[in-house]
């Protein structure tokens, strides 16, 4: 998901709550953020960031109507059409008998391709070599990266900004 | 800037049940009762239907012994029109404690700033207790085919083998003993914790937060029972050769959301009078996902209990969905879809997404669909055992909606006033003020 050879500037915190200040303040002297990677969500700190709201929801409500159509044209085609068959003494095609099946459906595409979603768009898979500036952020620590291709400022001058806003480490990663 | 900034609101509000809403609300109740009257001087000049057959044959029939007890009455409607509505705002009324006592037990923290709203509901129940008492006591034959003279005797003509073998539990003194029990447990517990909650706005402290969570549990122990009982005393025991093994859950779900949606509409509407300025989107968002998400599991529970009824198809159960879908003349299958659309479809769509749950004006619109879709959902559940091809939408019907309503908005308002109207030193108050769900 990354291009060769792209410097990142890396701070590690050792505090959420400095670190979500530090976002803030780092933002506010107009450098963009990259990503802040921490063991635990982070209330607000999406928002800090400036990461556009999750469309996810979107996604969600079209996995499920589409899973909804399915189920409807599964039981239609099935018990409508290729093979009616009368069970318990109602039409082939009564649909109450075949809600659960539409709930199914609904349920088992959104939760199927909202998962998928998830991997895809941020960039996790089986073979994939996850983006890892730091492993500590797995652990105990909180780690910003700021990509220094999308930054005016120069190298210097925002590792100071970070050294300043409170982060234990500064150091610079190609990846 | 950014999501952990938060205005410092004060947390001292008083409210004021002013002269105006006063004046309003009786004009209100004023209507409603002048619409009972109205009606039920039409209902007994015979503007009802059915009353065409009573000329001298029909009266001949009335006073047959035999058939006595089936005679419809126009006074039927009035007591089932009372029953629903009390029925109905009983349930909401008892859904503010259910949600204080399990937002209680799980300790919850976003809820406490505008506790005091669905603290306040629970103050009504003894209008439905005592309008439930005094129809069931004395009035309990016009309801319930159970409570027929004779229908558990065996050398009586009106003897029913079916209805006889329910006497264990469908017998008129353990019925009463339950009914008390029901609003006296009920309004007990409310008692305790809602004195337990305003002493805390005073003396601070830990001490009386933990002592309403033991009362809370132990109202939802009590409630886990009787809302089950109670939705068979007061619902199913109408239809009496009827059961259905959901109709507990069903009855529950019904008022749970009706009772959100009551809290949400209020919190809403006081906000939008200057109250409540510490209820933030957030608590709104939440509250929305409360309506929406119980929205669905009523819809869940309706479905589940049709589906059986439906699949399985044995004629005692599935006669109860024949009455309504196209029995008595077809007459309840409009409130019997208009229940459904009400309470599932506009719910589900309007609160569907994010932006919704936090506009006002959406919630109101939500909120007034809930509540008026499952006063259908009662009016559909009681009216065909009560008075089936009698039942209508009349004056009578308006008319104790009104006086139930502008009541209930009088009862719920007094009680605002006793108290803070946040619950100043409840100690889960601070992470409530800073409820944020982005």
């Amino acid at each position: 998901m990354t291009d060769a050879n792209k410097k990142f500037l890396v701070g590690v915190y050792d505090d959420d709550d400095v670190a979500l200040a530090a976002v803030n303040k780092i933002k506010s002297a107009g450098v963009k953020i990259y990503e802040v990677y921490s063991p635990f969500a982070i209330h607000g700190m999406d928002i800090a960031i400036g990461h556009p709201r999750t469309r996810i929801g979107i996604a969600a409500f079209c996995f499920g109507l589409t899973g909804f159509l399915c189920a409807i044209t599964l039981t239609t085609w099935t018990m409508g059409i290729d093979w009616p068959m009368v069970i318990g003494g109602k039409d082939p095609l009564s649909y109450p008998n075949y809600i659960p099946i539409m709930f199914e459906l609904t349920v088992l595409f959104t939760a199927f391709g909202m998962t998928i979603t998830f991997f895809l768009s941020n960039g996790l898979g089986p073979t994939v070599e996850p983006l890892l500036f730091d492993p500590r952020c797995t652990d105990n620590k909180f780690v910003m990266a700021i990509d220094l291709s999308k930054n005016k400022m120069s190298e210097a001058e925002i590792a100071s900004l970070v050294k300043a806003s409170g982060a234990e480490e500064v150091s610079v990663k190609q990846v | 800037m950014g999501a952990h900034h938060h205005e410092v609101v004060s947390v001292e509000e008083q409210f004021e049940f002013t002269a105006e809403s006063k004046r309003n609300l009786l004009i209100g109740m004023g209507i409603g009762a002048a619409l009972v009257l109205i009606g039920a001087y039409m209902l007994s000049q015979g503007g009802g239907h059915g009353h065409e057959a009573h000329g001298a044959a029909g009266h001949a029939a009335e006073h047959a012994h035999d058939h006595a007890e089936h005679a419809y009455h126009w006074t039927q409607r009035i007591i089932s029109n009372l029953w629903v509505n009390s029925v109905y705002f009983a349930g909401i009324s008892v859904v503010g404690l259910f949600f204080l006592a399990y937002n209680n037990l799980a300790q919850a923290g976003w809820s406490a700033v505008f506790r005091r709203i669905p603290e306040a509901m629970p103050a009504f129940l003894p209008v439905p207790a005592i309008i439930i008492l005094v129809l069931a006591v004395g009035f309990g034959d016009k309801l319930f085919h159970w409570m027929h003279e004779g229908i558990m005797d065996p050398s009586s003509p009106h003897y029913d083998a079916i209805i006889a073998g329910k006497k264990g539990f469908l017998n008129k003194p353990f019925y009463f003993i339950r009914l008390v029990l029901y609003f006296g447990l009920w309004y007990g517990l409310w008692k305790v914790l809602r004195n337990l909650s305003l002493q805390e706005d005073e003396i601070g402290g830990t001490e009386n937060y933990e002592k309403a969570i033991k009362f809370g549990t132990a109202f939802l122990l009590v409630f886990g029972v009787t809302s089950s009982t109670s939705a068979w005393d007061f619902v199913m025991a109408i239809d009496t050769h009827w059961f259905s093994t959901m109709f507990g859950w069903y009855t529950l779900a019904s008022w749970h959301v009706a009772g959100l949606a009551t809290m949400t509409l209020t919190i809403v509407m006081l906000k939008e009078r200057g109250y409540l300025k510490a209820v933030n989107e957030s608590h709104l968002h939440d509250l929305g996902k409360f309506c929406f998400a119980f929205s669905i599991f009523w819809t869940y529970v309706w479905f589940s209990q049709f589906l059986l009824i439906y699949y399985a198809n044995l004629p005692e159960e599935a006669i109860y969905y024949r009455e309504r879908f196209s029995g008595y003349g077809g007459i309840y299958k409009a409130p019997f879809f208009i229940n459904l659309f009400l309470n599932f479809v506009t719910p589900f769509l309007v609160l569907m997404t994010r932006d919704s749950k936090r506009t006002p004006l959406i919630l109101k619109i939500a909120c007034w669909s809930i509540l008026v879709g499952h006063y259908f959902d009662f009016y559909t559940n009681i009216m065909p055992g009560t008075v089936g091809e009698h039942a209508g939408f009349g004056p009578v019907e308006f008319g104790f909606i009104l006086l139930f309503a502008c009541a209930f908005i009088w009862s719920v308002s007094t009680q605002l006033t006793k108290g803070n109207l946040i619950p100043r030193n409840h100690p889960m108050l601070e992470e409530s003020l800073h409820h944020d769900v982005a």
